[in-house]
């Protein structure tokens, strides 16, 4: 019973918010439904037993991605109201795209629960459940089996972390330290230093 | 009861309406942006949903793959739009075709 009233509960407003996402006429309103739709689904995915993905999901994007939405869209100086400019003549074709869409979904749904097409029987390959909770399997299996490809979404995040610097790091030209290869190579320990004999009570003249 | 096919339902009119919403808000590149992430959190609903209902944790693990190259997206995304919000001073997507020089 509690359980029904909490999946209807999330996922209506989960599907309320993404609407609002898409519909809001200030972006900012748009990330902050954004953020209400990631904390509905993290609710959704609580409630199958999938703790950590949850818990990930309200960290990333909540904590960073949502965040970052709302640092560029408060940092631009952006006339959105010119951008609004085509949303009702774009509305027809927009919602006769989402409506074939929803009708394919519905037909694969529905043709899903008549039955599952049979494409052989399974090998027993999936990993054997370890550990006592949900984060204690999924943290054997990425520790484990999935150990190379955890390790390509760290080089992925700081690919896309490089990028950006790259891409947004306006250097001033005055404060510009650029490495002079053939100056440093020519420098000879003769020029670079002085002997001094400064007689006591001298100082030394730089 | 709650069964799978609710999940699949859910997450399949979260998919619609990020789609819908790259076609309503055409010129808006931070709402598309957004709609785009939407429709990655329909993935990755339908993803734990599967996950969970066929007792495989292949899916939650591919969950946060997805959840990876989202967050590096919606970076590199943000970044080409505030170099391209520098140069020209909008965001409408209408004539960023002369991003190709």
């Amino acid at each position: 019973m509690i359980h029904t009233l909490a999946f209807y509960l999330f996922a209506v407003l989960v599907i309320a918010s993404g609407a609002m996402v898409v519909l809001a006429r200030n972006p900012v309103h748009s990330v902050l439904w954004l953020i209400l739709a990631f904390f509905n689904a993290a609710g959704l995915m609580v409630l199958v037993g999938a703790e950590f993905i949850a818990m990930l999901l309200v960290i990333v994007y909540v904590g960073a991605v949502a965040v970052l939405f709302l640092f560029v869209v408060m940092m631009l100086n952006i006339d959105f109201a010119e951008l609004r400019a085509g949303f009702i003549r774009n509305a027809p074709l927009g919602a006769v795209i989402a409506l074939i869409l929803l009708a394919e979904l519905v037909l694969g749904v529905g043709a899903y629960r008549v039955g599952i097409i049979e494409l052989g029987t399974p090998d027993g390959s999936a990993a054997p459940l370890l550990g006592e909770s949900n984060i204690e399997n999924i943290g054997a299996l990425l520790y484990g089996r999935y150990l190379f490809l955890f390790e390509m979404a760290g080089i992925i995040l700081l690919v896309a972390m490089i990028g950006a610097i790259v891409l947004t790091h306006r250097e001033s030209r005055a404060h510009r330290a650029h490495q002079n290869i053939g100056k440093q190579v020519a420098r000879r320990p003769d020029d670079a230093t002085e002997m001094k004999r400064p007689e006591v009570g001298q100082g030394v003249e730089l | 009861m709650i069964g799978i096919e609710h999940y699949i339902v859910v997450s399949s009119i979260l998919f619609v309406l990020g789609v819908l919403g790259i076609f309503l808000n055409r010129k808006n590149v931070i709402v598309i942006l957004m709609a785009i992430e939407l429709i990655l959190l329909a993935v990755n609903i339908n993803l734990v949903a599967f996950s969970a209902f066929l007792g495989d944790l292949t899916g939650q693990v591919f969950a946060m793959f997805v959840l990876t190259v989202a967050a590096a997206e919606a970076a590199i995304g943000l970044a080409i739009l505030v170099i391209y919000f520098r140069r020209r001073g909008t965001i409408a997507v209408d004539d960023i075709n002369r991003m190709k020089g």
